[in-house]
């Protein structure tokens, strides 16, 4: 049989030495089933393969911890973060040493070379022979890492921005080279004899620099998932045969019960067997105040217990939580490809190749047409041309903001599925909410109940009504039955029940046809209804209940109204979105006037009622006819097909299950503000991507002509090599900085 | 026009004529990925341009061997994937595509460029 050997990695305390490395590799490798052990004293980590049909982390823990070491397992998050941090910080490190030592060498041949600047100079700095070893030393140290992008590109007949560096550096130190070593040649060719040792070790300095700023700034667009990362919890207080222990939260399983206390962040998530409290979600649905939560409710991991004690019975762990799957989900729209981006892609495939032969050519012209000492001018500028041209910021321009504008999101609760659904939010003109549980809280209550003359009383009526929903899986159904439930009443048995989409529900109760739902129900059941029924009726839907009608034996019995609350945020949400210029719709399957009704409390003009739960698709793609760029906002459970055809599908509010195929984004809280957060952070984020591409084009379209010297013949403008490094240091930085600034970004303020 | 010049000029024309042909004159060879494929990154990708099949999953591995920054991370956006590739490891990623056309995958800055073509 084959082995299935899996990769673990575990934490590792109490560790000196190499020794104790080798100590702990080798208890490790003795336990039966492990496959190999590694062990780091810098990290503090032993990585383990073993058959886990064989062993155990018991058994793994154990062996450590036998010779006198502590170990506990770690999650796979955490491994990585670190992981990826220590990288991160050793290249900073290396790349800011670079930084110095080029900066440090080119400062002193500045100093020894640089008009007026030279007569303040010690005389050894003044020496060519000098300035050569330090130029020497920063061309081949810090500066190898340009010629270790060139060679192996070159080689597969591609070219970088190292190369243009590479090239640009390597003109200016050889011509400096010969300058010094062999000034006769020169001299007899006409040339005047001057090293540019100062425009190669600058360059390369500033370059350097720029890139140190750039990676500094980058890491910082990263940050928001390294936080959602950092939220986890990292031990669970577990219940187990009536002991309490404090387990590692990766040995933490579905079904097992966990005590929170005060001030403790619950580890993972479950639903609250025993007791109450108040919990701040703000981490992660972005939702701002605490919630009150009880028996039954659904708790997140990695959000914060405020007041009360709580035991809670773990439901999902790992990978399944909501937190992991928000980490996931950001991740993956932090490296998806916006639209725009393929414009930014044809053009880079070009740039490099065709600055080089930019900068031959203006080689060419300047040793032809230019002024004198025409060779220098030649030379000094061809290298400004490949030193100025900045193929970075492009590269840099989208992807950067798109991390900077998804982690904002997910900050405050909306994530958003990828750059393409962030690149359409923004041309959103209307959106279209469903009504139940979107913008009403979708937990209804029974309101009133009508008996209708001699036929029945509300009793009877309740009665009839909730036997009949009792198998119904329908949110009203619930109610009535829920109602009945409290007042006591005793249901009946009901036989041939069936549910009919859009109608209502049917049934026998004592071999008598019971029949509840709407008006078109009754006409297809053909129950004559009275005038002064529909009367009542009106009154009733007027306050925005929904309103089902009771059909006993053929006859209208009853009527039953259900209202469901506004959620607190509605009113404002819509306004929010009204108030830029988008078009709210409401969609629902009630009655016109009960609609119009709700529609009316929360400001919502056009109402789109009676829809059936199959025809709301058909209706998106109605407006989708007006020329309109639609978002639909539901539940993302019931309404997934609506929610995939309109342009944006956003799901609302969809407890701890945010991975919704259906939705391009999903909102994590219920805060119906955060619709207008959602399309003004695209907008937003676009607005960024849009300057930066603009910056970074403008720059090279505009730059690029004047290192050439179109400048030249008009205004004696020239850029100098040393010019164009630090323009170029900048401009990345500035792409990667303007990122940033969304950060700042308040939405919905 | 003095002798200087024009063999300047000569040379120059010539040199963006080289440019020209040694960076986009260049013919891509296409690699079939059967189940799965290695791609060494090095100056770029090896192979370039892989061919795979579509609704089949296809595992790409992906070896650094490139000291350059730029290539420490290999982004596949159209399959929304985005892996840090540390020097010398293999790293894994597995796409699924479920339509035909062209792909382009690239390093983080999008400076070099490999293509996935589905069929």
């Amino acid at each position: 049989m084959e082995k299935k050997l899996i990769n673990r990695t575990y934490s590792v305390k109490g560790m000196h030495c190499a020794s104790c490395v080798r100590l702990i590799e080798k208890a490790l490798e003795k336990v039966d089933g492990v496959f190999s052990a590694q062990v780091s004293l810098v990290t503090e980590r032993a990585t383990v393969a073993f058959d886990p049909q064989k062993t155990t982390d018991e058994q793994i823990f154990s062996a450590v911890s036998n010779i006198g070491y502590g170990i506990k397992q770690e999650t796979e998050m955490e491994a990585d973060k670190d992981k990826d941090k220590e990288e991160k910080s050793r290249e900073l490190r290396r790349l800011l040493r670079d930084v110095i030592v080029s900066l440090v060498f080119a400062g002193l041949i500045v100093w020894g070379s640089f008009p007026v600047l030279v007569d303040t100079a010690p005389l050894f700095l003044k020496d060519f022979y000098f300035q050569l070893v330090m130029a020497t030393i920063v061309q081949f140290w810090p500066g190898l890492q340009f010629y270790k992008g060139t060679i192996p590109a070159l080689r597969h007949r591609t070219a970088n921005m190292d190369t243009l560096i590479a090239i640009g550096t390597t003109a200016a130190y050889s011509f400096s080279v010969v300058a010094t070593l062999f000034p006769q040649f020169l001299e007899r060719a006409g040339f005047e004899v001057m090293p540019y040792f100062d425009v190669s070790t600058v360059v390369i300095g500033l370059i350097l620099l720029g890139r140190y700023f750039e990676a500094r700034a980058k890491a910082g667009t990263s940050e928001a998932i390294k936080k959602l990362i950092g939220l986890q919890a990292k031990t669970a207080r577990v219940l187990k045969s009536g002991k309490e222990m404090d387990v590692p939260i990766g040995q933490v399983v579905a079904g097992d019960i966990v005590r929170v206390r005060p001030g403790e962040k619950i580890p993972t998530d479950g639903i609250i067997e025993d007791g109450e409290s108040s919990i701040d979600e703000s981490m992660v649905t972005g939702e701002s105040l605490p919630i009150d939560k009880t028996k039954g409710d659904v708790v997140i991991g990695a959000t914060l217990n405020k007041t009360g004690t709580f035991t809670f019975k773990a439901s999902k762990v790992g990978q399944e939580t909501m937190l992991a799957q928000i980490i996931k989900l950001v991740a993956d729209a932090q490296a998806s490809k916006a639209p725009i981006q393929k414009l930014v892609d044809s053009v880079s495939s070009y740039f490099v190749p065709v600055v080089i032969m930019l900068s031959i050519l203006t080689f060419v012209v300047w040793y032809n047409f230019g002024p004198s000492p025409t060779f220098l001018f030649a030379m000094l500028n061809a290298i400004a041309v490949l030193i100025i041209a900045c193929p970075c910021a492009m590269g840099l321009a989208t992807p950067t903001a798109i991390m900077v504008g998804t982690g904002k999101g997910a900050e405050n609760g909306i994530l958003i599925k990828d750059a393409e659904s962030l690149e359409t939010a923004l041309k959103i003109n209307t959106v279209i909410f469903d009504k139940t549980g979107t913008l009403t809280r979708g937990k209804p209550e029974v309101t009133d109940v009508v008996g209708i003359k001699a036929k029945g009383d509300k009793g009877y009526v309740l009665k009839m009504a909730a036997s009949l929903e009792k198998g119904s899986e329908h949110s009203l159904a619930e109610a009535i039955v829920k109602k009945a439930e409290e007042e006591g009443l005793v249901l009946s048995g009901v036989e041939g029940f069936k549910a009919i989409a859009g109608f209502g529900v049917v049934g026998e109760i004592g071999g008598v046809r019971v029949v509840l739902g709407n008006i078109k129900l009754m006409q297809r059941e053909k129950i004559k209804i009275e005038k002064e029924e529909e009367m009542g009726l009106v009154k009733i839907e007027r306050e925005g209940k929904t309103v089902m009608m009771l059909g006993v034996g053929g006859e209208l019995t009853g009527l039953i109204a259900v209202a469901d609350q506004i959620k607190d945020s509605a009113k404002e949400g819509v306004a929010a979105l009204q108030k830029m210029g988008i078009e709210v719709v409401m969609i629902t399957g009630d009655n016109e006037r009960t609609a119009e009704a709700i529609a009316g409390q929360v400001g919502i003009k056009r109402v789109l009622a009676e829809v059936l739960p199959d025809g709301k698709e058909a209706e998106v793609r109605k407006i989708q006819a007006e020329r309109k760029v639609v978002a639909m906002v539901g539940d993302g459970i019931n309404d997934a097909p609506a929610l995939a055809a309109a342009d944006i599908g956003i799901a609302m509010g969809t407890g701890t299950d945010v991975a919704i195929e259906a939705a391009s984004i999903t909102l994590v809280n219920k805060d119906l503000r955060s619709v207008a957060r959602a399309i003004e952070l695209s907008r937003k984020t676009m607005r960024t991507i849009r300057m930066n591409l603009i910056w970074a084009f403008g720059y090279n379209v505009i730059l690029i002509p004047v290192a050439m010297g179109a400048l030249y013949p008009f205004a004696k403008i020239l850029l100098s090599p040393i010019f164009a490094s630090a323009a170029m240091a900048m401009s990345s930085v500035s792409v990667v900085s303007n990122s940033l600034l969304l950060k700042r970004v308040g939405l919905g303020k | 026009m003095s002798i200087d010049k024009l063999v300047v000029t000569i040379i120059g024309v010539m040199g963006i004529g080289f440019v020209y042909w040694f960076f986009l004159g260049k013919k891509e060879k296409e690699v079939k990925a059967s189940g799965s494929v290695d791609i060494t990154v090095d100056g770029g990708y090896t192979p370039n341009i892989i061919t795979v099949p579509r609704g089949k999953t296809t595992i790409i591995n992906f070896t650094r061997k490139d000291e350059n920054d730029c290539l420490s991370e290999v982004v596949l956006g159209d399959f929304k994937i985005k892996r840090d590739l540390p020097l010398g490891e293999k790293v894994t990623v597995e796409i699924n595509p479920q339509k035909t056309g062209e792909y382009t995958y690239s390093c983080g800055m999008n400076m070099y460029r490999g293509k996935i073509i589905v069929k």
